[in-house]
């Protein structure tokens, strides 16, 4: 029995709901990031299977278009992440409160 | 295949940073895995050397610098865990229900798009594709990502 499209759907929804669950429990900054990534990945590979199974190859165009600009957001994220740890020493969210008035 | 992807990205629930960023590699590598299966040969690769070499390696360089030891001590709050323990199963519920209701009966079974990189690349710089001007935008994000970073790291913020 080979895979068919929904299997693939089904795994990328639960990989998804996983980092969504990620980015809401977790307090720590780097491992928000990190379930992000986990999401964008998830979005890739619905994406491949949807091109795969409808002979397409737009889809992997798009995936990737996906990895560049997910490469980017984590190197522009990090740096911000430590411009902000060296100056709070914190990487927790709930110390995040630069902006409270 | 597809279990050991779910087994893997387990990640939410160890506490160490450190730990997570391992399973994260072991889940892009598992990813890169199910790409050859999707015959996206040129996917798989760049997936490997991106997420698992370049961003993994960002993710552990930035998590050994902060030394992040005394932060996993810390206790999640219950409301947190149920409410995002409820979120996530409801949406994958609703994912899933969504998915079974309108799956198509077995569209292919010779399945003829391979994803060498030539064609990928034909179709990424086809100037009668809507990709090719997103080339030149992803060039000038990457380039303007690297200069963000170098700003953001020299200067100190006071």
């Amino acid at each position: 029995m080979t895979p068919q499209l929904e299997h693939y759907l089904v795994a990328s929804a639960v990989l998804f709901c996983l980092g969504l669950l990620g980015v809401i429990v977790r307090r720590n900054l780097l491992v928000i990031f990190m379930s992000l990534e986990l999401m964008l990945n998830a979005a890739n590979l619905a994406l491949v299977a949807c091109s795969r199974f409808n002979q397409n190859l737009q889809g992997q165009g798009l995936v990737f278009f996906i990895i560049t600009v997910a490469a980017a957001e984590v190197a522009v994220g990090l740096a911000i992440l430590v411009a902000w740890f060296r100056q709070k020493n914190s990487a927790q969210v709930e110390d995040l409160t630069g902006l409270k008035l | 295949m597809i279990a050991s992807g779910f087994l893997v990205v387990a990640n939410p629930f160890s506490r160490n940073p450190v730990a997570s960023a391992l399973f994260l590699v072991l889940a892009m590598i598992s990813m890169a895995g199910l790409f050859v299966l999707l015959h996206a040969y040129f996917l798989a690769a760049v997936q490997i050397l991106v997420y698992a070499g370049a961003v993994m390696v960002l993710f552990l360089f930035v998590i050994m610098l902060l030394d992040l030891k005394e932060e996993e001590k810390r206790r999640y709050k219950l409301y947190s865990i149920i409410t995002g323990a409820a979120g996530a199963g409801g949406l994958v519920v609703i994912l899933v229900k969504t998915i079974m209701l309108d799956r198509t009966p077995a569209p292919v079974q010779a399945a003829t798009v391979e994803g060498p990189a030539s064609s990928l690349g034909r179709l990424l710089f086809d100037p009668n594709q809507p990709f090719l001007a997103g080339m030149e935008a992803v060039s000038v994000i990457l380039l303007a990502a690297m200069v963000g970073v170098v700003w953001l790291s020299k200067k100190d913020f006071k």
